[in-house]
């Protein structure tokens, strides 16, 4: 296999990856939670997106903007019932409470949807470039994948919400003597990273099958991504998300598949200690 | 005339008993119980010096006790004998501790959850990966205990509990010794701590060793006990979160909590796998915010009388 071929795969693994990271990253750095949910978000997306085409014969683009609603919908009551009332607690506290709820929301899922991998298959084709070998499916996720990712930069930057989410994450007292309800704000974060989750779900189903017992490989993922690239910056996640992935393409070649994950994580832990702000996070936010 | 200090060495002498009389009273289930409750005690007792004393938010227990496992088990597959294999696991459980938390520790707050998380995840990769060594992702056979089950579970409960009253001696001493005064304020304010002359490094890289000590040992004699090791059950997620929540459920930083919480904790799982088995994990989870909700100080340091009285208009302002 050439270079050009492993770095072109890096690069779609990278773009989904950001996809998955963006949501976790915001929640982290507005809410300052570490969201052990969004592994599950991002499953219940996939296999919504799949039984909506399963049953429904609906197209997973056309699916896609109604999944992530409803993550939308659910990561707002979430978070308004329950993870707003601890939200200022230790990491200790916030960080068990999103566990033991994702312990609830993974065991609706295997019983209701089981926990047989499932996919969306689409059948374009593939396409080749100069020796490159590219399945259409996933040039459409990774075109997705980057759509997502912009698409919510552009609302971070441009909207009233978005300016709201970044001024809470600048000063919450602050924010909130502006007259921005900081509670509200909250909620509407937190329901943004679901629906990134969400939205990521369907983009994987259509290139990778998905299953229940991934929950914890795409948490893993995120965790990674957030300390490489930096917190609560869409840039941060996008740049962590496509390091990671060609490191772990180039990796996967080299060392073998079963390593890359490793690299991965000792990775992020020589990056933690070395550099905890990430690649190009802010220095001294925490 | 009864202190509360005299109530408690009395309960706690009284919960020994009772554990260590499960053979002679009850079937081979009940002793099974007995065994968890110990092993689980030892465990959150050994979280506490971390996350309860020194306030640190270790989610790295799966990584201590996994690693207990496998080094006993392979030890006594080279041979080496089963006492002395679980006395390696310790030795080398702690020296791990000690020189990751030189590193780890330099960490606080969030980043250190994860990065306690991530500790949990590389050890299960690298030991799924080296399948020479340890067997990969089919596991590794462990040499029987002699004896028949009856023995074995006996044995093994006694060992159990032998571990769990160390650890719960050793949170006794260190609650009254100079570390556990230091790890105190270290958990209030650590720069506070480190200007009135506490070496903050050497002390939460004592604690963390005494979290891993324990689970270290735990590790090897329930590797000896089931028999059987592979590396999804022996570094779950899911352990390194429940050690925490039975100490939290009984109470953190206190030296009765983490009996309370573990033994509460083992029950209601015992309770719920044999009634709801396809819901479990789910039940678990509502416990989890039950008592981060309800119980946010644990049993321990729960004001009944506070519980029974109409709630002020001072309190409703104070809990919105």
């Amino acid at each position: 296999m050439d270079i050009l071929q492993i770095l072109v795969n890096g690069l779609v693994l990278g773009a989904l990856y950001a996809c998955i990271a963006v949501g976790f990253s915001l929640v982290w750095g507005v809410l300052n939670i570490i969201n052990m949910l969004h592994g599950s978000f991002i499953i219940l997306g996939g296999y919504l997106t799949f039984f909506a085409w399963f049953y429904l014969g609906l197209n997973p683009i056309l699916a896609l903007p109604v999944v992530a609603l409803v993550l939308y919908a659910l990561g707002y009551v979430l978070q308004y019932i329950f993870i707003n009332k601890v939200v200022t607690s230790p990491v200790l506290t916030t960080l068990t409470l999103t566990f033991g709820l994702d312990m609830i929301l993974y065991n609706l899922m295997t019983v209701y949807f089981t926990a047989t991998p499932r996919r969306v298959t689409m059948d374009m084709g593939s396409a080749d470039i100069l020796g490159v070998i590219m399945p259409m499916d996933r040039v459409m996720g990774m075109a997705l994948a980057f759509l997502l990712t912009g698409l919510l930069y552009v609302v971070m930057r441009a909207s009233t919400i978005g300016r709201a989410i970044v001024a809470v994450r600048m000063d919450r007292q602050a924010a909130a003597l502006m007259g921005i309800r900081v509670n509200r704000i909250y909620a509407i974060t937190f329901g943004i990273g679901a629906l990134m989750a969400g939205a990521a779900g369907a983009v994987f189903a259509i290139v990778f099958p998905v299953t229940t017992n991934l929950t914890g490989v795409f948490l893993g993922k995120a965790f990674v991504i957030c300390v490489i690239g930096g917190l609560g910056s869409v840039p941060g996640a996008l740049v962590g998300g496509l390091a990671l992935g060609i490191i772990e393409s180039f990796a996967g070649f080299v060392l073998g598949p079963q390593h890359a994950m490793t690299l991965g994580f000792v990775l992020m832990l020589v990056l933690l200690v070395v550099r905890p702000t990430g690649l190009i996070g802010v220095k001294g936010y925490e | 005339m009864m202190t509360r200090r005299h109530i408690a060495a009395l309960g706690v002498a009284l919960w020994f008993g009772i554990l260590a009389l499960t053979p002679l009273l009850a079937d081979n289930y009940t002793i099974r119980i007995a065994i968890t409750i110990a092993m689980y005690s030892a465990m959150a007792l050994s979280w506490n010096f971390i996350g309860g004393f020194a306030g640190y938010p270790s989610f790295s227990t799966a990584a201590f006790f996994g690693i207990g496992c496998y080094v006993g088990a392979i030890a006594q597959r080279s041979g080496v004998p089963l006492v002395v294999a679980w006395a390696l696991a310790t030795v080398f459980v702690t020296v791990f501790a000690v020189a990751l938390g030189a590193i780890i520790l330099r960490l606080k707050g969030h980043y250190f959850a994860i990065g306690s998380i991530a500790i949990v995840e590389v050890v299960r990769l690298v030991v799924s990966s080296w399948g020479g060594l340890t067997g990969g992702g089919d596991g590794l056979n462990v040499p029987l205990l002699s004896g028949g089950p009856d023995r074995v579970a006996t044995t093994v409960l006694y060992v159990m509990l032998a571990i769990m009253l160390a650890a719960f001696v050793v949170t006794i001493l260190v609650d009254r010794a100079r570390l556990g005064f230091g790890l105190r304020c270290i958990s209030q304010n650590e720069d506070a701590a480190d200007m009135v002359g506490i070496d903050t490094t050497r002390y939460k890289i004592a604690a963390y060793a005494l979290s891993a000590l324990f689970c270290g040992t735990v590790g090897a004699v329930y590797a000896s006990w089931v028999g059987y090791i592979d590396p999804t059950d022996s570094f779950s997620i899911l352990l390194s979160v429940k050690v925490p929540v039975m100490v939290l459920l009984g109470g953190a930083g206190t030296v009765l909590g983490p009996i309370i919480g573990a033994g509460a904790f083992v029950m209601l799982e015992e309770f719920f796998w044999a009634n709801f088995l396809e819901w479990n994990r789910a039940i678990l989870g509502g416990i989890i915010v039950f008592l981060i909700f309800f119980l946010p100080s644990g049993i321990l340091k729960l004001d009944y009388r506070r519980l029974f009285r109409r709630k002020s208009p001072v309190d409703r302002t104070e809990a919105a």
